[in-house]
């Protein structure tokens, strides 16, 4: 068994919650540098301009990319011959918690119905899947209410196939203009049953925004996917443009016989996560 | 589309010469105010008590800024979709509220009463929460600080950069989506 300490977790935690709130991900600075020399419209590339600026202000200053910090959502792959004295999810939470406060993020969880504030951002979401060896890896996504609202899940006829679940998708997209704060970036589970797809759905969006699917066939489908939502000219912000969505990610799962579940993650574009290893 | 340079309280001759895409920097005292806020508020009004500022001529933006960092009036501080706020907007328009900021659209209610009170929507650019708070020069809490992030500030404002998403003649900035059927 390896041992690694709570309090250790708990540090690295704390200073990816703080990182990943100030510093975009490389991969997605990339994709918003290429929308302001590629956009066709001025009022788009205007908002790409205006995002790079708050990017480099952001790094800067320590102010968080966006006041929307997000609840925090954790994926853990925890090898089963690791052993976290306190327990992994007591450690994350606690980590959490430290940084949003040390890191001036903002505390965004409340109850549902009296919507008072937990004042911590607590509870963390935290996902936990146990994999061979003695390895431990977090990861680590801030996810704004905004686009998280724009999300949804539906159980699809199989009848309805691959043409239904572009249907949707695009519909989806058409229907959250400029809600959820495009170029949106969209985590597509298929397959699972109704909470798998939307678990594998969100967690598709922690691939790099320029990787290519190693299944050609999944790959092209994401292709397809992106080209036929950015034909709906939705645009940055909503006003116009060739860049709706900056990636599409799709996960896939075996499904019931009957069934043919759909989960569409819609992620704004300050895609935010950063992970970390033991 | 044009630029203009406008300080609040907001006048009718102000909200009618804005334009659908017309770009605006706004100046003077504007209010934060979002999901919870805007019950309370309501719940004033249904009590017939006295709102934490004054209407007429407002503006409110919707945002819940981030915590305040050492030596800077306010976190980062960008706007909240704005349709959660559209089952409270038609009555502060009908009440002298001049204008609503945040992003993404609105219903058709609340189209009407910018139409029927002379008032417009602006939009700020979404993400973008740490540019936008350069903009904002001072910040107190004036109402429901037991609401944390969602209590309402009053916010001194300096060349805020905004867009006219809704005016007060029925246009529309936002683009259509291009939908084959």
């Amino acid at each position: 068994m390896r041992e690694i300490k709570a309090a250790d977790i708990s540090a690295a935690v704390a200073r990816m919650c703080i990182s990943a709130n100030t510093k975009l991900p490389a991969d997605v600075r990339a994709k918003l540098e290429e929308g302001y020399a590629q956009e066709t419209t001025e009022a788009g590339k205007e908002i790409f301009r205006q995002l790079l600026e708050n990017a480099d202000l952001s790094a800067a200053t320590k102010l968080p990319l966006c006041q929307d910090c997000g609840l925090a959502v954790f994926y853990v792959e925890m090898g089963e011959d690791v052993v976290v004295p306190g327990g992994i999810n007591k450690a994350i939470t606690e980590g959490m918690v430290t940084g949003y406060q040390d890191g001036f993020l903002r505390k965004s969880s409340c109850d549902p119905l009296t919507r008072k504030n937990t004042g911590d951002n607590g509870p963390a979401i935290i996902h936990v899947d146990l994999v061979p060896g003695d390895s431990l890896k977090i990861s680590y996504m801030a996810k704004g209410g905004g686009s998280e609202n724009m999300s949804r899940v539906t159980m699809l006829a199989p009848s309805q196939g691959w043409e239904g679940i572009k249907k949707f998708v695009v519909n989806r997209v058409a229907e959250a203009g400029p809600n959820p704060c495009p170029p949106v970036i969209l985590g597509i589970g298929i397959g699972g049953n109704f909470e798998l797809a939307p678990k594998i759905a969100k967690k598709a969006l922690l691939r790099k925004l320029d990787d290519i699917h190693p299944d050609p066939k999944i790959a092209e489908m994401e292709a397809e996917l992106l080209a036929a939502v950015n034909k709906l000219g939705i645009g940055p912000m909503g006003l116009g443009g060739s860049y709706t969505c900056l990636a599409v990610k799709i996960a896939m799962a075996p499904c019931h016989i009957a069934s043919l579940p759909l989960a569409v993650n819609v992620q704004c574009h300050s895609a935010r996560h950063e992970e970390v290893e033991f | 589309m044009a630029t203009y340079t406008l300080n609040t309280p907001l006048t009718d001759a102000d909200t009618e010469m804005l334009r659908a895409g017309d770009m605006v920097l706004l100046n003077g005292i504007i209010y934060s105010g979002r999901d919870a806020a805007h019950k309370k508020l309501t719940e004033l009004l249904d009590k017939g008590e006295p709102l934490p500022f004054d209407l007429k001529g407002a503006s409110i933006y919707y945002v819940g800024p981030s915590p305040a960092i050492p030596g800077r009036p306010i976190g980062s501080a960008g706007p909240t979709t704005s349709y959660r706020m559209d089952a409270y907007a038609p009555r502060l328009y009908s009440l002298g509220l001049k204008a609503t900021i945040g992003k993404g659209k609105r219903n058709d209610a609340v189209k009407q009463a910018m139409a029927d009170n002379k008032a417009v929507y602006f939009g700020a650019t979404g993400g973008a929460g740490a540019l936008l708070s350069k903009c904002i020069t001072a910040s107190k809490v004036i109402a429901f600080e037991e609401l944390g992030p969602e209590a309402v500030r009053e916010m001194t404002v300096k060349d805020f950069p905004l867009l006219v998403i809704n005016d007060a003649f029925g246009g529309e900035l936002y683009a259509k989506p291009n939908l084959d059927d």
